[in-house]
């Protein structure tokens, strides 16, 4: 980790970059090892320059991470989950989950999707922790139950404390995907009767670790937070609850396309009413968007095509630390509001709306090189701890 | 006489091992163990019921949309409320298209490799292969340089020596049949189908702001706001066109990809539509409305069970002779765990007594799975893809009667063979042929609704909860993917009293119960032949045309350790 080849340094070194190492004949080795078509090579390296939001200069260092002698390995562990969040990965559009499994990383484990099972794929983890120490991205999914001995997950008859312990403890970097591996979520809730915990309180003290929180997590963060490590060896910059900055740094509220019926007043009264079918806002109906921080209103799921408040139901602030035991009931509105009144013009919300993940990672990549990892104070809305229960 | 353990069993959803004795080549008796837990003491007891369906739906991520839509069913038949017809068919509409995604992702992603060996296609001639996928089908991607294309993916993949998803197949074993040009056929289709099922879900974010875990369902109706001329409405005339467009894509893949592909890799494996037959009692709670929920006889799949693989009749169905066993389960029952307790009466106290991880093998003659054993009338029953067919099929729904009496015409086969493992795997392409078109029906109807200026959504008549009894209890059914799925709720002083869900992997999955009666999975597996112990292919083959979906199997208790809600799907 951290043997970064700035792509900020590759732009002032005087050759012009990593791009200026002959990339024709890396293109084309590129090509031919990986058997893909020139128009399809073109189109992913565009795709993840495009994810990265850098400028096409870049396409060098993205086609160096491309041909690498070979791809790094990636694990993705369930716990005490729901799939949802693998779900949500193979949706990812940018790029697609087929090139992240067959192009850009080797995903050598991952029980929802791998064609090996039992002892096989048993095996096939133990040889990615024996021979990839120090080497491969472990993803976890699900909460970890730590108690009575781990008897409320097992895999292979292990415990999947054990397992966590013994596989994210020796990986290069861990990815916390979705509110259970976050913080426990939903599994966690009072009176959390397994002992359900998130990673970083599991496994304490890993490093390299990246909480996504949400429920599900927005598989364009993830690619996200997958291509700059590819590419850089590093994480993006992270907050206090090492949670990327471009993601989760800005409330909901700010950049919800109904906000400019917020501050004029226009209110959904009813479902179903004159208001809601002309999209006003939903902060009646409970809404937790002025609580909540995400760039789910921006980057929206399943390629942009919409996110909950669009579509008409509020927000619950899925990606907030501990939601479930902090953000319900959720269709109670909100008793105060921080930021009423504020006004806000339609150009910067038709800026705000627009702007998609590559923006936020331009300002957050552009953070990443000139400054240490920024860590902000905690918004307002993250203060508030739920109260502790069995196994924190 | 060896025991064989095959955990994780991977490529399903959550958390299973399958245990099974294998004699003489054959497997001669079985246990399915559910190994994950999520009790969440106090999640839905004392919350607003409106909001049980957010936290219920959680229950599972892959089906996703199925416990929401069970759960506000629950509380709306709790309440007496009546939905509106729109909201009624934007319901449909989302139902189907998860479940057409569900099946499609089931077969190519979860299934296909226990049918497909993806190193064999490395011998396949494109040439040929372009010739069977345009014998079989007229799907235009089917040129020799597309196949040639992929096969060059595959070997570059090989040669980099790390295989990937790919690495811990088990490739060459002597129960894979397909001719090397179908094995390459099915792996560029494993690859268009991963990118079919993320175009195809954008219907469920259009009407639902996101796939997985939608946030677009309201007791009462839905939070799709309908208008047609406003932009700002989730359902407009532009979006309506848009749904249109994908739900029409769908045919096409469906048609001419994924139900040509089941029928030929199937030909290839005739003796599996004999084998894993399993208990042969299968039960719908049907599903699709096509008017009120009150009346299951006019739901587009009817209700009803088949009793012994006997297609000349059909029962009916009643909630109330629904009960559940703890005998072989990690729980136990105030009354003691030989008698089996009714949802509504239900209880969950977790009580771990299996060996201590790290363990090699299950206690499995005392209890050995979170699952427990639902019954109906004491009976095992088969839920899932299979049975809503059969159930339609012993109903004479004529548009299935047709289309089962076609595909078992065009495979020279009996309808006994479709209690079977590829039967399973045939009814659930067969159902997504039938729900695709359907989809566009459903779509069309709301878009005439919106023209004619009929947007009624949302039935607010009992939203606020002042306007409730002091106490109302209700079912909520659905047929989720993988099957009946129920929800039982029980409301106090407008908070949930009690929670309860049956769903359909515990139906399948379950253990044995008070009579030693074997579950589905566990009935399924024998007779299994076993050709190499160390590699149980033909297990995971069974196993997996279940479409297993653990997570789910969970009981979500209150501080006295009752439960309140059981989730699996
Ligand atoms: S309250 Fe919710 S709907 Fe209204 S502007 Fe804020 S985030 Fe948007």
């Amino acid at each position: 980790m951290h043997t970064l080849k700035s792509p900020f340094a590759a732009r002032l070194s005087p050759c012009g970059g990593i791009l200026m190492h002959s990339p024709r004949t890396r293109l084309t080795a590129a090509l031919k090892s990986r058997g893909v078509s020139r128009r399809e090579f073109v189109q992913f390296c565009s795709s993840m320059v495009a994810t990265l939001a850098l400028p096409p200069r870049y396409l060098g260092a993205v086609v160096k991470a491309l041909t690498q002698a070979s791809r790094p390995v990636l694990v993705w562990l369930e716990f005490q989950d729901c799939a949802g969040n693998t779900e949500s990965m193979l949706r990812s559009s940018n790029p697609p989950v087929a090139e992240f499994v067959l192009d850009l990383l080797s995903w050598e484990y991952h029980e929802t999707l791998m064609a090996g099972a039992g002892k096989q794929a048993e095996d096939a983890l133990e040889r990615v922790v024996r021979e990839h120490a120090g080497e491969y991205i472990a993803v976890v999914e699900g909460a970890i139950p730590t108690a009575d001995g781990g008897v409320y997950c097992t895999i292979g008859g292990k415990a999947a404390l054990d397992i966590a312990k013994h596989v994210c403890s020796k990986a290069a970097a861990n990815i916390a995907v979705g509110a259970c591996a976050w913080d426990g979520g939903l599994v966690r809730s009072n009176p959390n009767p397994t002992g359900a915990l998130g990673l970083h309180e599991a496994v304490p003290g890993l490093k390299n670790l990246i909480n996504l929180g949400g429920c599900p997590h927005n598989p364009a963060n993830t690619a996200a937070v997958l291509v700059h490590y590819l590419t850089f060896h590093d994480l993006p910059a992270l907050d206090e609850y090492n949670r990327p900055l471009f993601a989760y740094g800005d409330i909901i509220h700010d950049q919800c396309e109904r906000r400019a019926h917020y501050d004029a007043g226009r209110f959904v009264e009813e479902w179903g009413d004159e208001g809601h079918r002309k999209g006003y806002c939903l902060y009646k109906m409970g809404c937790k968007g002025p609580e909540a921080t995400y760039n789910c209103p921006t980057v929206r799921w399943n390629d942009g095509t919409s996110w909950p408040v669009k579509s008409g139901h509020g927000c619950i602030a899925c990606a907030s630390h501990r939601f479930w035991d902090t953000k319900s009931p959720f269709y109670k509105r909100l008793p105060s509001v921080p930021g009423f009144g504020v006004d806000v013009t339609a150009d910067e919300i038709g800026w705000v709306a627009t702007a998609a993940v590559g923006a936020a990672m331009v300002a957050q990549v552009a953070g990443n090189m000139v400054r240490d990892k920024l860590r902000p104070k905690k918004t307002a809305e993250e203060t508030k701890e739920p109260p502790e229960s069995r196994g924190a | 006489m060896a025991r064989i353990v095959v955990d994780p069993v991977t490529r399903i959803e959550g958390h299973l091992r399958i245990e099974a004795q294998v004699e003489g080549g054959t497997i001669s008796d079985a246990w399915s163990s559910g190994t994950m837990f999520r009790g969440i003491e106090l999640i839905l007891r004392g919350r607003d019921p409106r909001e049980a369906w957010i936290w219920a739906q959680r229950i599972c991520g892959v089906c996703t949309m199925v416990h929401a839509l069970a759960s506000v069913n629950a509380v709306e038949d709790a309440l007496g409320i009546e939905i509106p017809d729109n909201a009624r068919l934007v319901r449909n509409i989302i139902a189907a298209t998860q479940t057409i995604q569900d099946h499609v992702i089931h077969f190519y992603h979860l299934h296909a490799l226990d049918w497909v060996d993806i190193l064999s296609a490395l011998k396949a001639d494109p040439a040929k292969t372009a010739q069977l996928a345009q014998s079989i089908s007229d799907w235009p991607v089917s040129s020799e340089k597309y196949f040639k294309g992929v096969q060059d993916r595959v070997s570059a993949l090989v040669a980099s020596k790390q295989l990937s998803l790919f690495g811990a197949g088990y490739w060459g074993h002597p129960a894979y049949r397909l001719p090397p040009e179908a094995n390459l056929m099915a792996v560029a289709h494993y690859l268009e189908a991963l990118q079919f099922q993320k175009e195809f879900i954008r219907i469920h974010a259009v009407l639902g702001g996101k796939n997985p875990h939608l946030q677009t369902f309201l007791v009462g109706g839905m939070a799709t706001a309908m208008d047609p001329n406003e932009p700002g409405a989730t359902i407009n005339p532009e979006r309506m066109d848009f749904l249109v467009q994908v739900a029409k894509s769908a045919i096409g893949f469906v048609n001419q990809v994924y139900v040509p592909d089941v029928l030929a890799v199937a030909s290839f494996y005739p003796e599996w539509f004999k084998l894993g037959t399993g208990v042969g009692n299968y039960m719908c709670y049907g599903g699709y409305p096509q008017g009120s929920i009150k009346d299951p006889a006019d739901f587009f799949l009817p209700r009803g069970i088949v009793l012994d693989r006997d297609l000349s009749k059909v029962h009916p169905v009643d909630p109330a002779n629904v009960t559940e066993y703890v005998t072989h389960s990690w729980y136990e029952y105030s009354g003691g765990d030989q008698a089996a307790r009714h949802p509504y009466n239900g209880e969950t106290n977790p009580k771990y007594s299996g060996p201590k991880p790290p363990y090699e093998f299950l206690e499995v003659n005392e209890k050995y799975s979170w699952l427990k054993a639902p019954r109906y009338q004491d009976q095992v029953m088969e839920v899932g893809p299979l049975a809503r067919l059969l159930v339609a099929y012993a109903s004479g729904q004529p548009e299935v009667k047709a289309l089962v009496d076609a595909t078992l015409g065009k495979l020279k086969a009996p309808p006994a063979a479709l209690f079977s493992t590829l039967g399973r795997v045939a009814a659930r392409a067969l159902e997504t042929q039938l729900l695709a078109s359907r989809l566009v029906g459903w779509i069309e109807q709301l878009g005439d609704n919106l023209a004619s200026g009929n947007v009624r959504i949302h039935n607010g008549e009992k939203w606020n909860p002042n306007s409730w009894p002091k106490t109302a209890q209700g079912f909520g059914f659905f047929e989720a993917p993988r099957g009946s799925l129920g929800h039982w709720v029980e409301i106090e002083d407008q908070a949930i009293k009690n929670y309860q869900a049956v769903v359909p992997s515990t139906w399948n999955a379950g253990p044995r119960d008070a009579r030693g009666q074997r579950g589905p999975y566990e009935s399924a597996l024998l007779k299994t032949p076993v050709a190499d112990p160390e590699r149980p292919l033909e297990i995971l083959r069974t196993v997996h045309s279940f479409d297993p979906c653990l997570a789910c199997a969970v009981h979500v208790v209150d501080a006295r350790g009752h439960v309140l809600a059981r989730a699996e799907a």
